[in-house]
């Protein structure tokens, strides 16, 4: 008796974690299906079953201009915030990852930061910075902005990688007489590329998406593709904009495809 | 200790490499954030004249603190909801083979890659008076007329509960792998039923994985600016519109600046509790 009741009391406690997870998944993966399949409706609104499918608001998205031109905008800041974000970050990186000095985990901390502090007081902070020094907004103060919410992520990423490089081979590599330019090109680089992307990959698409600091640092002249969005959803509920959802979601799936392949995304993620 | 400065020398590198971004984190990121401090403890636009004016407004005016304290409870919500919700997801997947495993971590990961305003966009399609939701009630004759679910507090906090999951369930599943699966079969082989086991050993061991998906959660939901408006609608209001609102549409730069002030002095707080909960954890769970 003693041992059904355990089976059973086993049972239900895997039964429930079990309906849970599967419940919470399908809350997790749904919207995006749903937004999928309403994009190719062929009726005027946001109707769920749509009343009949068609590439209609797919063409529709074709010459919507003002998308593509903020479409255009955030591509090229989302650019040059991530070759920034690598290129100050990687070096932070390097220098703070097997330092135990209290200086580089103060450093540490502070690159962490703005992740969680919350971006639209930077944003804010930002602006007024700006304004104060006479520098008008501009594509040069949006990557600004976009690199410092950006940069933890290639910052983290890399001391990830770093942190998993065996130092006797940077030992071996110095005792064979290489000059430790020649060791980071040929050994540390190669090994941690992976960690890189992945981390330039994850800020390239928080710039592309990131909404607080640009509402600050954008004027007409540089509309940003997520805060067209935004507004245009605020006014009405467009169907173009599920047909650009429906673009945004593959292009996403086909990058992180992609990524899964170069650099393991997914095991990075979770060690 | 006892190596020769040479040796250490080659495995790594000097600090100077950090220099660059410190200098830019200290131009475009410490020097703004001082400059919002200044100008909020001033009582005029103009920054003449020092006080606490704005942070006196701010907490003398029971509208200001009633944004507030609605923004700190739909974190906590939020961040309850992703917990129950998150956790089983991190338990079955170390129940399952490698290749569900990347299933589910991509099923996870994609969300949180994917444009918040189309995540957000996606609930006002399921939540809508055609939506999904009321459409399926309405076919079944459950309901009459549409339920309203857009601009309520549950729409707002299902939302933003279903875009911030994946900070919630990373941590949870590095933690979770992290245990030993002896110490599971050893609870059971002693004795414990399943339930006991996970809420007296698994539970307890996971609280870092824990602590670290609450903080992320937590810190993410309050300042999700386009799910709260979008969702939420005119009539809520919380912090970070209420921010934009005095500085964009008012231009009252000291009083967002302080509004500012006070919102990361509230995310420090529950960060720093939460951090303290984690240290405290770590000594309790020995791992």
């Amino acid at each position: 008796m003693a041992g059904r009741k355990r089976t059973l009391e086993a049972f239900s406690f895997e039964f429930v974690m079990t309906v849970i997870a599967l419940i919470a998944l399908i809350i997790i993966i749904a919207p995006s299906l749903v937004v999928l399949i309403v994009s190719f409706t062929s009726g005027f609104s946001l109707r769920f079953p749509p009343p009949g499918y068609s590439l209609r608001w797919y063409a529709e998205l074709w010459d919507a201009w003002q998308l593509h031109f903020a479409a255009k905008n955030s591509l090229i800041v989302a650019l040059w915030a991530t070759g920034l974000s690598v290129v100050l970050g990687v070096a932070a990186a390097l220098a703070i990852s097997r330092s135990p000095t209290l200086s580089a985990r103060l450093l540490d901390s502070l690159f962490m930061s703005p992740l969680v502090l919350p971006a639209l007081a930077f944003g804010l902070a930002a602006l007024m910075l700006f304004s104060l020094v006479g520098l008008p907004v501009s594509p040069l103060t949006l990557v600004i902005g976009h690199t410092v919410v950006c940069v933890p992520y290639v910052v983290r990423n890399t001391v990830a990688a770093l942190a998993q490089l065996e130092p006797t081979l940077l030992e071996s590599s110095a005792v064979l007489g290489a000059s430790r330019l020649y060791t980071f090109r040929r050994i540390v680089l190669p090994l941690i590329r992976p960690g890189i992307i992945a981390g330039a990959f994850i800020a390239f698409m928080s710039s592309f998406d990131n909404v607080p600091v640009s509402l600050f640092l954008r004027d007409a002249a540089t509309d940003m593709l997520p805060i067209r969005m935004w507004q245009d959803l605020e006014g009405k509920l467009d169907v173009t904009i599920a047909a650009l959802s429906g673009v945004l979601i593959i292009a996403t799936v086909a990058l992180v495809a992609v990524m899964e392949r170069v650099t393991g995304l997914s095991r990075r993620l979770t060690n | 200790m006892g190596t020769a400065p040479a040796s250490r020398d080659v495995t790594s590198y000097g600090m100077g490499l950090a220099a660059p971004l410190a200098l830019f984190f200290l131009f475009f990121f410490v020097a703004p954030l001082l400059q919002l401090l200044w100008l909020s403890l001033h009582n005029d636009t103009a920054g003449l004249h020092w006080g606490l004016g704005q942070y006196l407004h701010f907490l003398t005016d029971p509208f200001s603190l009633s944004v507030l304290g609605s923004t700190l409870l739909l974190g906590a919500e939020v961040t309850a909801v992703c917990l129950v919700l998150g956790f089983p997801i991190a338990w079955l997947y170390q129940r399952v083979g490698p290749k569900l495993q990347t299933v589910i971590i991509l099923i996870v990961l994609l969300p949180l890659l994917t444009s918040v305003v189309v995540r957000t966009f996606a609930w006002i399609v399921i939540l809508g008076r055609q939506g999904i939701i009321n459409a399926t009630l309405q076919s079944l004759g459950v309901i009459d007329t549409p339920l309203k679910l857009l601009y309520t507090q549950f729409g707002v906090v299902i939302a933003l509960a279903q875009v911030q999951m994946p900070l919630m369930t990373l941590p949870l599943i590095t933690a979770l792998g992290r245990i030993d699966p002896n110490l599971d079969d050893a609870s059971c082989s002693l004795g414990a039923g399943s339930w006991r086991t996970f809420f007296k050993v698994v539970l307890p061991l996971s609280l870092p994985g824990v602590i670290a998906g609450c903080t992320l959660t937590y810190a993410a939901a309050i300042t999700a600016f386009i799910t709260q408006s979008l969702i939420g609608g005119g009539q809520m209001l919380f912090m970070p519109m209420y921010l934009y609102q005095q500085a964009s549409t008012l231009q009252n730069w000291p009083f967002a600046s302080a509004i500012s002030i006070i919102f990361l002095l509230a995310v420090l707080a529950v960060v720093s509790v939460f951090t303290t909960l984690g240290r405290l954890s770590r000594g309790y769970g020995g791992a």
